[in-house]
């Protein structure tokens, strides 16, 4: 092994330029939940160290709860969140059956229609979906989130499901459709279990859009009964841009549920990515 | 197979759709069209009346409106061109470093050069805007640790800076996309295909830009065009670092921006519903011109170059 030197500089040369970019993309992360646990003075004075312990407080994360309503942006946000995605599995996952099992007229006409909107943003019909939700009474609800949400989940949640669908065997199908189970019951308990691990790809991409979005909320339910924590932390740090400490603290309280998500669900995010990109 | 009955099987098919395709349609389809029709509508006398392409002629011609939606065009294609040429190429290299043979923590590596993507613009806006501010000043002693402190400006508040720096931003934030892509393309070459390349003492660098990006350009199509749809539908990241005006000076102000303020309004400027879905619409037809030519002639060019 001759080249075994020069190919351990090359090894050494690839972590390097790996890592360099991996402290570029999480230090300013760290940097400001660092600083959310240090007193104002040294936040300014020493912004790089880490909170030691004489230099350790949480009064900015006391004042954030005195002031914002963090707790009920939070609790808008999963409701919004979770609501809308029970509806994009659900319907996604029912749509993709039908569109995967069965050969009919519209079949393809109705799957391009819907796959539309992967490339259409949904943000552009904005004018026409404030004007049908003040029609409908629903603005400044949760439930106008919820609606616009599904909607702009559903065509990528149904794309992806239908390549998964395809997969389960035929036989498996006709053998339930044999012992006499309804179209509904092979659904709910044949292929749904089966395609468990694409549902939960589906569900990390559909919900992180969901939870990151500030222009609807903005637009649809800016009250201050239906802020999402989105919302919430643009106005809260927008208003008390000079208190340092309580804006590092509610910066770090809206990135730390997102990250603990992320960390959980990575390898599913990642294997979804690279299961499904390529097709 | 003729033994099922097919008639009762067409109900299973509606009652599987009806869902998706309900919301879908009431919720995204028909306000779009809505917003297209009502872009070709204004108010005349009190009333509101189908007035053509008429809001159209005063988007593109009159200077009170023109100057504004050209400007925020011209910005986004410079936020795009951003895109493009940085968090793109930065990208493929990283997916091709994470593809190196042999290489130890790929998962960890590829789990945090992806985690910016996660954040909402909100977050990752307010984090630069604090990085970057020379009253806190982590950017200045950051530079001031390497020698280069001469380079510290605010760049966020100087015109001919801030587009620069809020593009870097979002591109700081995306570049994950790219990155997973191109390494999903990557990943899924044959091995037949890198194992006879490296017969013929093609190895390394040269291994791939003579052998693999020709096989991801697909791929590379395809992460462009997501981040043209991307890039003409942004708003947030502008909105959170530099305010609805787009400042300093509009010069960050892109059509995501724009289309807000003539909507919604802001500040002395009052909100136009009519106005804001022609510019919507404008927006509309710049992304299906893209998307087009993306399916039409580049896609199409590819599969051909593929067999």
């Amino acid at each position: 092994m001759a080249t075994a030197p020069s190919q351990r500089f090359r090894m050494g040369l690839v972590h390097a330029a790996l890592l360099v970019y991996t402290a570029i993309s999480l230090v300013p992360v760290l940097v400001v939940l660092m600083n959310s646990f240090k007193a104002r003075r040294d936040i300014f004075g020493s912004p790089l160290t880490p909170p030691l312990p004489e230099t350790a407080s949480l009064a900015g994360y006391r004042q954030v709860m005195a002031q914002g309503d963090f707790v009920l942006y939070f609790q808008n946000s999963l409701i919004v969140t979770v609501g809308s995605l029970i509806f994009v599995l659900l319907f996604g996952a029912m749509a993709a059956f039908a569109f995967s099992e069965y050969r009919f007229r519209l079949n393809s006409v109705l799957a391009l229609f819907l796959a539309l909107g992967i490339m259409v943003p949904i943000r552009l019909g904005t004018v026409a979906i404030l004007q049908m939700m003040v029609a409908a009474g629903l603005v400044n609800t949760l439930t106008a989130l919820v609606l616009v949400y599904t909607a702009q989940g559903l065509p990528l949640a149904v794309f992806i499901l239908s390549e998964f669908m395809k997969t389960v065997p035929e036989d498996l199908k006709n053998a339930g459709r044999v012992d006499g189970l309804s179209e509904y019951r092979i659904f709910f308990q044949l292929v749904v279990p089966l395609v468990r691990p694409a549902l939960a790809t589906v569900a990390v991409f559909t919900m992180i859009p969901i939870w990151n979005d500030l222009w609807f909320p903005l637009i649809l339910a800016p009250g201050e009964e239906t802020r999402t924590v989105t919302l919430g932390a643009q106005i809260f740090l927008g208003q008390y841009v000079t208190n340092w400490e309580a804006v590092l603290s509610a910066l770090s309280l809206a990135i730390v549920p997102i990250l603990v998500l992320y960390l959980i669900f990575s390898r599913q995010l990642i294997r979804g990515i690279t299961a499904g990109a390529v097709k | 197979m003729t033994d099922r009955p097919i008639a009762r099987r067409r109900w299973h098919i509606a009652v599987f759709l009806a869902p998706a395709l309900l919301v879908y349609t009431v919720v995204m389809i028909v306000p779009l069209f809505q917003t297209l029709a009502l872009g070709l509508e204004n108010v005349r006398d009190g009333a509101t009346r189908f007035v053509g392409l008429d809001n159209f002629r005063v988007l593109f011609g009159d200077p009170r409106w023109s100057a504004g939606f050209w400007n925020a065009f011209q910005n986004n294609l410079v936020f795009f061109a951003f895109h493009m040429l940085v968090q793109n190429p930065i990208g493929i290299a990283l997916a091709a470093l994470l593809t190196v043979p042999r290489l130890r923590g790929v998962a960890l590596y590829r789990t945090a050069l992806f985690l910016p993507t996660i954040l909402s613009f909100v977050i990752v806006g307010f984090i630069w805007r604090l990085l970057l501010s020379p009253l806190w000043g982590v950017a200045p002693s950051v530079l001031d640790a390497v020698g280069l402190r001469f380079l510290f400006a605010p760049w966020l508040g100087q015109e001919g800076s801030a587009l620069i720096a809020v593009s870097l931003v979002s591109v700081w934030q995306f570049v994950g996309i790219p990155m997973i892509l191109i390494y999903a393309a990557l990943i899924t070459i044959p091995s037949e295909i890198t194992e006879a390349a490296e017969c013929d003492g093609i190895t390394g660098f040269k291994q791939f830009f003579k052998i693999k990006l020709p096989l991801i350009l697909p791929t590379i199509g395809l992460v462009s065009i997501l981040t043209f749809v991307a890039n003409f539908n942004a708003f947030d990241i502008v909105y959170v670092m530099q305010g609805a005006l787009g400042g300093p000076n509009g010069s960050t102000d892109i059509l995501g921006t724009y289309l807000y303020r003539t909507f919604f309004g802001f500040q002395l400027q009052s909100g136009d519903r009519h106005m804001g879905a022609a510019v919507a619409t404008a927006m509309f037809l710049f992304i299906l011109v893209g998307v087009s030519f993306y399916l039409f002639v580049i896609q199409r060019r590819m599969r051909r170059y593929q067999m």
